[in-house]
């Protein structure tokens, strides 16, 4: 790189190409999600807890709770989990809540990144391991006990389908036929699905099921927030189709949970 | 041992510029309008694949004439240094105005001290949102001038006479379509405008709400060509 220009040029030999992590690791490593992380682990960092991805006829359906915990604290009732990568694709995030969330905006700025320089959109396989490289490039943070596990979700355009992705925190990336949870809650959120899930769902009754899927995770895990009716505060919860990503205003959010919360899903009860 | 010529630093300097000048002379021109929709790139480029116009960060567009991959690696460049910004600091923190101080400096320093100087010439035109109307245009040359331009701004070989025609025919407050038809009017040549499959056209979209870059190509270019 030239030292004399404010521009980052590179020569052709270290030029990092399309990618902004790499323009990163050259020219400001420690901004890196996880950089400098090699203290012992400890318990009281904020932890987001469960997300889900549902994959309905005509896209994904991604949710979180908005609980994040330090330990046995809760760090805070409102964290948003559930983000857009791109205008087809979202990512959901657990554990370790602050480099998950540095994580995420390194992850939107990769991908617009790419479609800037290179003039034209990753596929969504592309994005996907995409991602995955980033949470490798994290684990020995996450050895360390600050571990990111994402949920990555998207419409493909060149399959016509919605498909879901999970993670380990190797950045192992595994493709889920029709949904995957994430998190602390997440046997019960995904038996939840499990049980509901079929082919051809709508839109309407996949986001249904995330919902229902999370009120069950909040009522047996101790780490997921439930719908919270005191303070007005209700699950993220986005679509995504061929038309892009849209999250879903809090208003039809508590609308739907208010429904629910008056049938079946209740849950009974227990002495 | 033999002594080399003595050349006066004028001298020097002349020849690089002359150098340059001609290098860009030989390419094709583009124009910028500003219109309430907000801000027009108009170029001479009948390629369907090599960019002379491009997005460089939410509000701010990129447009150069000269030499393909001298502007190609600077359009790189700048879409890193944006995109290193937004990411250390804030998507608002980066401007057009820093972006084109960088690329003031980088051709500057160039243009002084390499032996060859960048035969191009860069446009950095950004837009406000969609409740403000204002909108900035920065010309940078070969050496490292900047100029921070209203209404219109005209890069390439044949700017005199494209200037002369807009200093006519601009006006503010003109619609998308009048704006294009006046660019692609200006750009051609003997009266006969330029036809879609002649031109790269995008625009600074005031009214979209994140990133305003879109590119007006196939059916929507040849119906706002009427």
């Amino acid at each position: 790189m030239s030292e004399s220009s404010p521009l980052p040029l590179f020569a052709s030999s270290v030029d990092p190409g399309p990618s902004f992590a790499d323009v990163l690791r050259r020219l400001a490593p420690h901004q890196l999600p996880g950089a400098g992380m090699d203290k012992p682990s400890t318990n009281d960092i904020p932890h987001g807890t469960t997300v889900v991805a549902i994959r309905f006829a005509g896209g994904v359906i991604m949710a979180g709770d908005r609980r994040a915990t330090s330990g046995y604290q809760i760090a805070s009732r409102r964290i948003e989990k559930v983000f857009a990568a791109d205008d087809l694709s979202g990512v959901a995030i657990a554990g370790a809540a602050g480099p998950a969330i540095e994580m995420v905006k390194l992850f939107q700025v990769q991908l617009e990144h790419y479609e800037k320089v290179q003039g034209e959109t990753l596929s969504l396989d592309g994005k996907a391991n995409q991602l995955g490289q980033l949470v490798r490039a994290n684990l020995p943070a996450a050895l360390q006990g600050f571990a990111v596990v994402p949920l990555f979700a998207g419409f493909d355009t060149a399959r016509k389908r919605g498909r879901v992705f999970s993670y380990d925190v190797t950045g192992g990336r595994y493709e889920e036929l029709d949904f995957q949870g994430q998190g602390s809650g997440t046997v019960h959120a995904r038996n939840w699905i499990k049980a509901g899930w079929r082919e051809g769902l709508s839109a309407d009754e996949a986001i249904s099921l995330a919902i229902a899927s999370l009120f069950a995770a909040a009522d047996e895990d101790i780490a997921t927030g439930g719908p919270d009716l005191v303070r007005r505060i209700f699950p993220t919860v986005a679509v995504i189709d061929g038309d892009g990503y849209r999250a879903l205003g809090d208003d039809d959010v508590e609308a739907r949970s208010q429904i629910l919360l008056q049938g079946a899903e209740r849950g009974g009860h227990e002495s | 041992m033999s002594m080399p010529f003595y050349v006066s630093p004028e001298q020097v300097m002349k020849d690089r510029a002359d150098y340059a000048r001609k290098g860009i002379a030989r390419g094709r021109s583009l124009v910028a309008l500003e219109c309430p929709a907000g801000v027009l790139i108009v170029a001479d480029n009948p390629s369907r694949t090599l960019s002379k116009i491009s997005e460089i960060y939410d509000r701010i567009a990129f447009a150069a004439v000269g030499k393909y991959n001298e502007f190609q690696m600077l359009r790189v460049a700048g879409v890193r240094h944006a995109d290193m910004k937004g990411f250390s600091y804030s998507r608002e923190d980066v401007s057009a105005k820093e972006l084109a101080n960088a690329y003031a400096q980088t051709l500057g320093q160039v243009f002084t001290h390499e032996m060859k100087p960048y035969e191009v010439e860069l446009l950095v035109a950004e837009v406000g949102s969609p409740d403000d109307d204002h909108a900035e245009m920065y010309h940078v040359l070969y050496d490292g001038v900047v100029m921070d331009e209203q209404n219109y701004s005209v890069l390439g070989g044949q700017a005199d006479q494209i200037i002369e025609s807009l200093k006519e025919q601009y006006q503010p407050g003109m619609s998308l379509g009048d704006a294009l038809k006046l660019g692609a009017k200006v750009l051609g040549s003997d009266g006969a405008p330029l036809t879609a499959d002649q031109l790269e056209v995008a625009l600074l979209d005031r009214s979209r709400p994140r990133r305003a870059f879109r590119r007006i190509k196939n059916d929507e270019l040849t119906s706002l060509l009427g």
